[in-house]
């Protein structure tokens, strides 16, 4: 079945944790545990958590993974990270054991990163396991329990996962209270002092707004309808707490795809090539790396894409071009460049940073846009396109993909009913996702909800209360 | 950093790990939900005869989407190209899942997928919560037509094709254990002798034949009789609501019998027997006269399906607009048609408000109070499966909310 030892394994760990430390990674602690494939798929299903709450989804997510495995059209990720201390990853066991050598020094890289990089200094790696696993408690004992029941639950949590992504992207800007908005939002009306007073009569203060709720636009819609919604029972709000805890332990990895697999990427081939490994799986080795590094034309390939910037800041650092040179802080080495990247940036900052003409053009990354039926090439990455390109880029990343939906008002007329803005970029939702979504957010808010959005470059109210869906066009 | 764990494979691990089976238990539950909201839809495009129960039919699921808020199909991607892309280039296909951005879980084609179900699976879905069974023991008659052989315990005595040699080779198994006790316990056995050591053959005692009955179940052939009014008023929409309340009678009284036979009668002013094609897609035009279909059902009934060998279902689907003069015509015969039927079904088909200004045939089969006579409404395809269910429910009083 396999070509290895538990023993080899440990070899090979040991030589590539010396590695790991002189190349001045920091790590957690770090776990592996073996796996066969039905494992592997309930974990990814579970998002690679050993202990989570039953939701029908995961049963639907494993069936489909399952499907296209069995199917082969996919095949199943050589391993699975999971940011927590000790991190946690697993291993396929049917793998040769050049895929697992391979594999344990790409986890390190993950593991570093997890660490390292800002947007994960919220996630408390260190409760990961306990946290999801309390949850799990929460959950079913509320299914347990003869006067709530599965269906109840089902229906809570089916609304609260429609919208667990609409809650703040950056967790490093702290989120004030409703009285400190409220208290900034005045102070910003009346500034203490006027550096011009002496120039100029002191501008009457323009009255100030009438106080409303919430002070300022709030993205956290989960928790906003937990905190202003008073007739939710505890175990209802409970739920939607679990679920946006779950989502913002979440999010950090979605902002960070690119830069975290491009840094797992180029640590294992950099380890990998300081190890001197025999002929036979050095060869094993190159085949292997080249397929998941590989780009996919037609899409992104965050393997790809993070590599190949990871090897240009290296550069950059080591030989700048004389415009670059000018551009750096000076005397610092590639890997001191790299390691400063890896802690400041997400991945719409990196794209932006480091993500230039010439890297586009060696990319060839292009933007396209449907016609009739078919998807057609609109910008290529020259002289005149890449700004396009990269903007849409930089804009679709991460978090970019899913559209900022704002709670305005909780109060809108006079009515308690809530009044939603979508912050429209160019891009329109998708109708009837958003006729579905509202009538989520109907269902945990209880009464009538409304959300402005601009539908084919016009202004377009949506609605949904009693009487279901409407949606209309601002006179 | 302290020292790295290696937790080896166990396979009681990974038996542990399928803790997704509730879940995929539930989620297949709600593409279950999901399959018989839609199920008017998919009986509709199916044809009634012919048709191979293991047929795999493609089902899309809806309702068990994921709907979160998402961006529109008019929003641009980015891709990479493989080196040499073009401004103008096709890329790909727009429609359904791009193969572009990977970004998936969040564009609304990925959720969308078809389910394979059986056309079998289909059914047994349909009915699953239809409470059938016992309308034909109040309603229909019995034939005592087909036998089985059904086992029925054990007997010492019997052909020898019903030997059961396992049980007559524990039987002497049983004799042998006896005898070695008995000679044990009574006597000193001479050495070399006796059960232990040589031959213990069978004894006819021990043989063990089972034991068959035979069962004669109450069922029998069936056939369903399909009239369809193709006058010029039934329009393609008529004649699919027709269709789909066709296709479930049929399928039901597969259910319920061995030999299920179909006939189709196809009537305007007269009627003729007509093959399934004919029936569905072929338009005439003229006028109504009802009492003709139901006297040629008459006529086949009595040529080929006598009542005392068949259990006959007729269904008449019309849209109601009959010509006066040939009201008491149609009434009488469709109570000789109630006298051999076993269910004899009137359908009103009248897409919603066409009611308001033509005549109904439902006024005039108000005089009919047969306990095997049955009318229905229907006024849209949501409305199939709750007449069916009216037309087969065991509770006539259900159905008068049915009724116009």
């Amino acid at each position: 079945m396999s070509d290895y030892t538990l023993r080899d394994l440990e070899y090979w760990d040991a030589r590539i944790r010396d590695k790991v430390q002189e190349f001045g990674l920091t790590c957690y602690p770090q776990e592996f545990e073996i796996c066969d494939h039905t494992a592997m798929l309930g974990y990814m299903a579970y998002s690679g958590m050993p202990s989570h709450y039953p939701h029908w989804s995961y049963g639907k997510s494993y069936e489909k993974l399952k499907t296209l495995y069995d199917h082969g059209v996919s095949g199943l990720p050589y391993e699975m990270v999971i940011n927590s201390s000790p991190a946690l990853a697993y291993l396929m066991r049917d793998n040769t054991l050049c895929l697992q050598i391979l594999t344990i020094a790409h986890v390190y890289g993950h593991n570093d990163f997890f660490r390292n990089n800002f947007t994960f200094q919220t996630t408390r790696a260190e409760y990961t396991i306990t946290t999801f696993k309390a949850h799990a408690d929460r959950v079913r004992r509320y299914i347990e329990d003869p006067s709530i029941g599965y269906e109840r639950i089902e229906g809570i949590l089916d609304a609260a996962h429609a919208l667990s992504l609409q809650c703040r992207r950056n967790m490093a800007v702290k989120k004030l209270s409703e009285p400190a908005e409220q208290a900034r939002l005045d102070e910003a009306l009346h500034p203490r002092s006027d550096p011009f007073q002496k120039i100029h009569r002191r501008p009457d203060a323009p009255p100030p707004p009438p106080a409303k709720v919430p002070p300022s636009p709030d993205e956290d819609l989960l928790l906003f309808i937990r905190d202003h919604n008073p007739f939710l029972t505890n175990w209802e709000r409970d739920l939607l707490t679990i679920v946006h805890e779950e989502a913002q332990y979440f999010i950090p990895q979605i902002e960070t795809k690119i830069m975290n697999e491009g840094w797992a990427s180029y640590w294992h081939r950099t380890i990998l090539e300081s190890l001197q490994l025999p002929q036979g799986l050095h060869l094993e080795f190159l085949v292997r790396h080249n397929q998941v590094v590989r780009p996919h034309p037609g899409g992104i390939n965050p393997y790809h894409i993070g590599l190949k910037l990871w090897d240009d800041i290296e550069r950059r650092g080591n030989e700048p071009t004389p415009e670059e040179r000018e551009r750096l802080p000076a005397d610092k080495t590639g890997r001191q460049l790299m390691f400063d990247t890896r802690e400041v940036d997400r991945d719409v900052s990196f794209l932006r940073r480091w993500l230039g003409e010439k890297q586009m053009r060696d990319l060839d990354l292009i933007r396209y846009e449907s016609r009739g039926d078919d998807l057609v090439v609109s910008h290529v990455s020259d002289e005149q396109g890449w700004r396009e390109v990269k903007e849409l880029l930089v804009k679709s990343v991460g978090m970019g993909s899913t559209p900022v939906i704002r709670v305005e008002d909780a109060d809108f007329s006079g009515s308690r009913t809530l009044l939603l803005g979508h912050v429209h970029d160019g891009r329109d939702l998708q109708l009837e996702y958003a006729e579905r979504t509202l009538s989520y957010v109907h269902r945990l808010w209880g009464r009538e909800v409304v959300l402005d959005t601009v539908l084919n470059g016009k202004k377009a109210t949506l609605s949904y209360g009693e009487r279901g869906f409407s949606a209309k066009a601002a006179k | 950093m302290g020292d790295t764990i290696f937790r080896p494979y166990t396979p009681s691990d990974a038996e542990r790990s399928d803790r997704s089976a509730g879940d995929r238990a539930r989620h297949r539950l709600k593409i279950r939900e999901s399959i018989r909201e839609n199920i008017a839809d998919i009986i509709a495009e199916e044809s009634i005869i012919g048709q191979n129960r293991d047929r795999i039919i493609k089902v899309p699921i809806r309702g068990i989407r994921e709907y979160r808020f998402v961006y529109g199909e008019n929003t641009p991607g980015v891709g990479q190209g493989n080196g040499d892309s073009q401004q103008g280039q096709v890329v790909g296909k727009a429609k359904g899942q791009q193969g572009g951005e990977d970004k998936a879980g969040d564009s609304p084609g990925s959720d969308f997928y078809e389910t394979d179900v059986t056309l079998e699976e289909l059914i047994e879905i349909m009915f699953e919560d239809l409470e059938l069974p016992d309308l034909e023991r109040k309603a229909l008659r019995e034939i005592e037509a087909y036998r089985t052989a059904k086992r029925k315990g054990y007997r010492q005595v019997g052909i020898r094709i019903r030997l059961d040699k396992r049980r007559t080779a524990r039987e002497r198994a049983k004799r042998r254990m006896a005898a070695i006790r008995r000679q044990e316990t009574a006597f000193s056995p001479a050495a070399g002798q006796g059960p232990r050591a040589g031959r213990f053959p069978f004894h006819d005692d021990d043989l063990v034949y089972r034991h068959i009955v035979t069962d004669v179940r109450k069922e029998s052939n069936a056939v369903v009789l399909c009239l369809m009014d193709t006058s010029g008023s039934m329009d393609t929409m008529k004649k699919y609501l027709a269709r789909s309340f066709f296709f479930l009678l049929y399928q039901f009284i597969c259910t319920k019998y061995q030999n299920v036979e179909i006939a189709f009668v196809a009537h305007h002013t007269e009627a003729k027997e007509v093959t399934e094609e004919e029936f569905f897609h072929k338009g005439e035009s003229g006028g109504t006269f009802i009492s003709s279909a139901y006297t040629k059902a008459l006529e086949i009934i009595q040529a080929r399906y006598h009542p005392s060998l068949w259990n006959i279902y007729a269904f008449h689907c019309s849209d109601g607009d009959n010509f006066d003069s040939d009201n008491p015509a149609a009434l009488k015969a469709a109570k000789e048609l109630c006298q051999v039927c076993n269910l004899f079904g009137y359908g009103e088909i009248k897409p919603l408000g066409s009611r308001y200004y033509e005549s109904s045939m439902l006024n005039i089969f108000r005089r009919l109070d047969d306990d095997n006579f049955q009318t229905v409404l229907i006024e849209r395809k949501e409305d199939i499966w709750p007449s069916f269910k009216a037309f087969l429910g065991k509770d006539r009083g259900a159905r008068q909310g049915v009724q116009a």
